[in-house]
């Protein structure tokens, strides 16, 4: 009963929230959404929305006067894809060779993990005297 | 010594010097270039002088030069006599345009009356919509658009003689023109 009152005081909150917030305020948070995905061409490794470069400003006018006419998001980056390439993205999209990215540290790690835990399982093996081997004793152990 | 183990390592070690060695030959900071072989975006800008509105749509069949550039830029000053001559030499062939990129109008006209004017327009940018619709990064940058509405050529940073420019609009200008009913790529 409790849970459900809180869930319902959540729920009103959040609905009072999207009511009562201006529309130009929802707007400016997706134009900053938006330019925070795209990478300042004459900066260093900044956004259009996080530089104070002119270009960076005159580039964020694009973004709004594109949203504002009706363009998605989607629409928007494919734009400055378009003029810029991908490298334009701060996030690269994940296709194609992108998907290294994303993919290879999880492959690094499963990886780094399996051997940790074989070399862990080795290092703690017990013989069936009942004695722990010690990387000295097993030549195998001897990575030199 | 265990030799496959060694081996292994090795490999494995010189496939990782060798993604980070490749990493180190390119440069994050280099902005690709899409636009040359692409439709050249279109536009619509007012000549700074007199106020006459150019369109691209209105160019089509010829070839047309784009240069950017701004009277606070050190490069276009040193670019501005090749400009000047490649555009005299090509006359009517070839239609020359200037945009003015973050510049205002006054300084816009002393750095003409410092080293002359082009010979061609100069067109305004409010808010740099064109320069973004151009992919620019900064100036001098220069396109050079073929008679079938395509970016043959575009160039960052200032021409220092005529050679590179010539030989781009020679090529071009070489190509036979197509008659009538041919299908242009206009702009996005």
């Amino acid at each position: 009963m409790r849970l459900a009152l809180a869930g319902l005081l959540v729920a009103l909150a959040a609905a009072a929230w999207i009511l009562l917030t201006p529309k130009e305020m929802l707007f400016d948070a997706r134009v900053r959404e938006v330019a925070s995905q795209l990478r300042c061409p004459v900066c260093q490794g900044e956004s259009i929305q996080d530089s104070p470069a002119e270009l960076a400003r005159d580039m964020r006018g694009v973004v709004r006067d594109m949203l504002m006419a009706g363009s998605t998001p989607e629409e928007v980056k494919a734009y400055f894809v378009e003029r810029y390439g991908e490298w334009i993205l701060l996030q690269p999209r994940p296709t194609g060779f992108n998907l290294t990215v994303y993919i290879l540290p999880a492959v690094a790690l499963l990886g780094g993990a399996i051997l940790v835990l074989l070399l862990a399982r080795k290092w703690t093996r017990v013989t069936p005297a009942g004695h722990a081997v010690i990387a000295g004793d097993d030549p195998d152990l001897d990575p030199w | 010594m265990n030799w496959k183990r060694a081996l292994i390592g090795a490999i494995v070690a010189a496939a990782i010097t060798s993604l980070l060695a490749f990493g180190l030959t390119l440069d994050p900071n280099r902005v690709p270039e899409p636009l040359p072989g692409m439709a050249a975006p279109t536009f619509e800008l007012a000549d700074l002088e007199t106020g006459e509105v150019v369109r691209l749509e209105d160019l089509r069949d010829e070839i047309v030069v784009v240069n950017f550039w701004a009277s606070w830029c050190g490069p276009c000053r040193f670019e501005h006599p090749v400009l000047v001559s490649v555009a005299q030499r090509y006359g009517q062939r070839v239609r020359f345009v200037g945009v003015l990129h973050r510049d205002s109008r006054q300084n816009a006209n002393a750095f003409l009356r410092e080293l002359g004017e082009f010979g061609y327009p100069t067109l305004t940018d409010p808010g740099q919509r064109t320069a973004i619709d151009y992919g620019l990064t900064g100036v001098p940058e220069t396109f050079v658009i073929g008679r079938d509405g395509v970016v043959a050529f575009m160039k960052e940073g200032p021409f220092v003689d005529q050679r590179e420019l010539t030989a781009v609009l020679d090529r071009l200008l070489a190509i036979p023109q197509e008659t009538p009913d041919r299908g242009q790529s206009g702009g996005p």
